[in-house]
């Protein structure tokens, strides 16, 4: 009789019945193994968490008191039938794919992840498996990123530019990650602030040991001009934004890092007059590139455009199917997080 | 090829007006001349024939990506749009070129009418010479679809600007049909416009505001001339010395379109330009026809002998603009008014033109009593012009109100959804509504995508994905739950809809959250606003 899969997929999330383990679940479960620290990825409740040693502190302030245990990268611990180990998938800092053996039969989950190295996550590990399942956020052949050097280069010129206009530079960026990697990426072209969605997860990974330059927290009327300051998208939108300029600043320039912004229709709508195509997932060709590293001849797709990506995958010969997820019952909604 | 993706950027990045018009500004300076000709063409409507069809493009694109055909539809159902698509999928260009913007005009417009492979030849070599920017620019030329984001009228302030020159003068001098790929920079800035020189150019044509609320606002109606808004199509007719044009609001050439009116080129003396509205005319009634009769005349190069003998046109004219080779927009109403009826009044009978009727008044409230007739004279409503004000250029708010009467309105539900274009990309927008048929199921009737904020639409494209019954490629069928109040103009008999019904200008009012599908119209009580008679009091306009 054939054995029940090494994972399977229920209304809770991913599920290894050998293990007795959930992977990223979105309800509460007695244990969870979790990629990274994203509020649709750790969520509160469960009774159990597995991460990677450098997710915990992240994890830790946004969900409070939890029983967690860290794990080391490529640190190997068995649970129930089976060998769970983490290993970086270059989405944001701490953040894993996680393996499952059983027996050599070896099942990856990759999490959100990003193939090119951003200078600041551990960058992405190919890790040989014989089911894969991926993430495709961007899984279309209309999105495909530029260099990240070249998309840097593009923002520093825009913060240049506020600068001897003598305006504040204001970006929105998703507070873990994309924030800290736009600040370690740019030049020190002058002070930087951050809303306080922003400064603490910098704080903690500052702390952990990652290499930040210094950031202050931005307070109504303090920003002086030729300033950048990093918020999360939302509070582009609200009077935060607005009340921010010292006296003597001519105004706030915002603009917005996104893979989203790819599209001028979305960024149109959004009313984003400055969209830098910065994304923290991966693109059509590094969606590709990973699924043939893993060698797996068995994918599941999910969170994003599932239906075409898989349909694609099939033509290419491989054995695909869709996961459903509670956080997009459907691809591509551009409204919703990246 | 740079600095105009370099403009299209810049006017992107802003929805400032004065930013808008300073980015342009500086492009009609520091442009090569061929290019700011080409510039002022395009943002002025005029493009070159279509290089390749939209099949033809995406098959092409498909090829030089690898991809197959579905995902190419499925890319473009989520970009919105296929000039971007296209842009977005191929490969990053492997021989980088920067020509100017008239080089590539001059290239796209020699290949209408080449063989395909020629075509394919041409514009895949434009791909891989082009960044993704240009790339983008480049599909829209191609395609026909061009848009900047900038209005005509921006466009011209700024070309003034950079030009030193007037900018009603500019205005005049980018009427009529010019060709970017022949003229030059000092036609469109220098020298003297209009007047019998300028062969058959048409004048800028006047604009009215939309007239909220009531008139009263306007003051003393003593100072005010009423006529009929008629709902045909606004022209211009020139004649002048060897010269004979009728151009529509468009500034398209519509002198082939109506026979009937060729002999307005022998009647009116040269140096002639008047304002006016085509429409099919009831000569027995001595009303118009309505605007679906016109309509079927349009779109038609060449009119048969029995169209011309059923929905014969007439010209109800507004406006002299030129009289005697002298431009006369300077002039208050009252005096071009004179003017008008006395040149007509000497016309021969049986010269399809006339003035349109001023209507007398006796105070705001005699006049919105008048407006209450309008559907029942075959008018969309009133015009109201300020008796002392010139002529004015374009949509200027103050001389000249519209002030139409309310639409009908219907409660429908929404049975088709599909998503839009351009800034409204993945977002569902553009819905296939149905009234009940009286036997507990729903008849398609009307599309329409326009009227709810962002907000509703971002609800409603949540929902619609949430509940989407059966797809049809972009269009997606959902449970009829949804209710609109929609309104539109008109209502004709239509054999080609399921319904037996077509809808002018129908338009979403508001999502009627409050009301269940079960209480929505019929189609009986739609096709009562059929038996509307011509000349009937109106009825009321709200529900059916």
């Amino acid at each position: 009789m054939a054995r029940e899969p090494l994972l399977t997929f229920t209304d809770r999330g991913i599920f290894c019945p050998a293990g007795g383990f959930h992977i990223d679940p979105w309800r509460p479960v007695d244990r969870a193994v979790i990629t990274h620290g994203h509020s649709d990825h750790a969520r509160p409740g469960h009774g159990a968490y597995l991460a990677t040693q450098a997710a915990l502190p992240v994890m830790r302030h946004r969900l409070g008191e939890i029983a967690a245990e860290g794990l080391g990268w490529g640190e190997e611990r068995r649970i129930g039938d089976v060998a769970v180990s983490l290993h970086p998938a270059g989405h944001v800092p701490g953040s894993a794919q996680v393996r499952v053996e059983r027996g050599g039969e070896v099942w990856v989950v990759s999490g959100d992840y990003k193939v090119e190295p951003d200078g600041l996550s551990e960058p992405f590990e190919p890790v040989r498996a014989h089911a894969f399942v991926s993430e495709c956020t961007f899984g279309l052949p209309i999105f495909r990123w530029r260099p990240q050097a070249e998309v840097m280069a593009e923002i520093a010129a825009w913060w240049r530019a506020n600068a001897a206009a003598g305006r504040v530079s204001l970006i929105g960026a998703y507070g873990l990650g994309k924030a800290q990697r736009i600040l370690a990426a740019l030049p020190g072209l002058g002070p930087v602030f951050t809303h306080g969605a922003v400064e603490a997860p910098t704080a903690i990974l500052r702390a952990q040991g990652y290499r930040l330059p210094a950031t202050a927290l931005a307070r109504a009327g303090g920003v002086p001009a030729g300033a950048l300051v990093i918020a999360p998208p939302s509070a582009l939108a609200g009077p935060w934004a607005a009340r921010l300029p010292a006296p003597g600043a001519e105004g706030v320039a915002q603009g917005f890092a996104s893979g989203w912004m790819a599209l001028r229709g979305i960024r149109r709508r959004r009313g984003v007059t400055r969209g830098f195509v910065l994304s923290d997932h991966a693109d059509w060709p590094g969606l590709n590139a990973a699924i043939a590293a893993t060698g797996a001849p068995r994918v599941f797709v999910t969170h994003g455009y599932t239906a075409p990506f898989s349909r694609w995958l099939t033509d290419q010969g491989l054995d695909a199917a869709v996961v459903p997820t509670a956080f997009s019952a459907e691809g591509g909604d551009p409204e919703g997080a990246e | 090829m740079k600095d105009f993706a370099a403009l299209f950027a810049a006017l992107d990045a802003t929805t400032r007006t004065s930013d808008k018009v300073a980015a342009l500004a500086d492009y009609f300076r520091a442009a090569p001349p061929a290019d700011r000709v080409w510039c002022a063409g395009l943002l002025s409507g005029r493009r070159p024939k279509r290089a390749a069809g939209a099949a033809e493009l995406r098959a092409w694109a498909a090829e030089a990506a690898g991809l197959p055909d579905w995902l190419m539809e499925e890319s473009h159902s989520v970009a919105g749009d296929l000039a971007e698509t296209i842009a977005l999928v191929l490969p990053p260009p492997s021989a980088r070129q920067d020509r100017p913007l008239a080089d590539w005009m001059a290239m796209l417009s020699a290949l209408p009418g080449r063989p395909p492979a020629e075509r394919r030849a041409a514009v895949l070599a434009a791909w891989d010479a082009l960044d993704g920017a240009e790339r983008l620019l480049f599909n829209k030329l191609v395609t026909g679809g061009f848009r900047m984001g900038v209005s005509r009228g921006l466009m011209t302030r700024a070309l003034a600007q950079a030009a030193g020159r007037a900018e009603t003068e500019i205005a005049h001098r980018l009427m009529g049909d010019w060709d970017p790929a022949a003229a030059t920079w000092d036609d469109l800035t220098a020298g003297e416009p209009g007047g019998a020189g300028a062969g058959s150019r048409p004048y800028p044509f006047a604009l009215a505001s939309a007239l909220e609320g009531g008139a009263e606002a306007l003051g003393d109606p003593a100072g005010w001339r009423a006529e009929w808004k008629w709902d045909g199509i606004r022209a211009q007719i020139v004649v002048r010395p060897g010269a004979f044009a009728i151009w529509s609001r468009g500034e398209e050439l519509m002198t082939d379109r109506f026979p009937e009116l060729a002999v307005l080129a022998r009647a009116l003396p040269p140096g002639t330009v008047i304002d006016g509205e085509v429409l099919a005319w009831d000569a027995a009634a001595g009303t118009p026809m309505p605007f679906a009769v016109l309509q079927r005349r349009i779109g038609r190069k060449t009119v048969p002998r029995r169209v011309l003998a059923e929905a014969p046109v007439r010209v109800l004219a507004y406006d002299l603009l030129e009289d005697k080779g002298r431009d006369l927009r300077g002039q208050p109403f009252d005096a071009r008014r004179a003017g008008l009826v006395a040149l007509l009044s000497a016309l021969p009978a049986g010269v399809p033109v006339a003035p349109s009727p001023l209507l007398d008044f006796d105070g705001w409230e005699a006049l919105a009593a008048r407006r209450a007739q309008a559907r029942g004279r075959g008018a969309e409503g009133l015009v109201l012009k300020d008796a002392a004000a010139p002529y004015p250029a374009g949509r200027r708010r103050g001389p000249w109100w519209k002030w139409k009467i309310d639409p009908h309105t219907v409660d429908a539900v929404m049975l088709y959804a599909q998503a839009g274009h351009g800034r409204r990309a993945n977002l569902y927008t553009d819905y296939t509504f149905g009234v009940a048929d009286g036997e507990g199921g729903f008849v398609p009737f009307a599309k329409a995508y326009s009227g709810l904020t962002d907000a509703e639409f971002g609800e409603i494209t949540r929902w619609v994905r949430a509940n989407t019954l059966e797809r049809f490629g972009p269009v997606r069928r959902v449970p009829p739950v949804l209710v609109f109040e929609l309104a539109f103009e008109g209502i004709q008999e239509s054999p080609r809809h399921k319904a037996g019904v077509a809808l002018r200008f129908p338009r979403m009012l508001r999502w009627r959250r409050d009301k269940p599908a079960a209480e929505i119209d019929t189609l009986e009580g739609l096709r009562r606003l059929l038996d509307v008679p011509v000349g009937a009091a109106p009825r009321t306009p709200r529900g059916i």
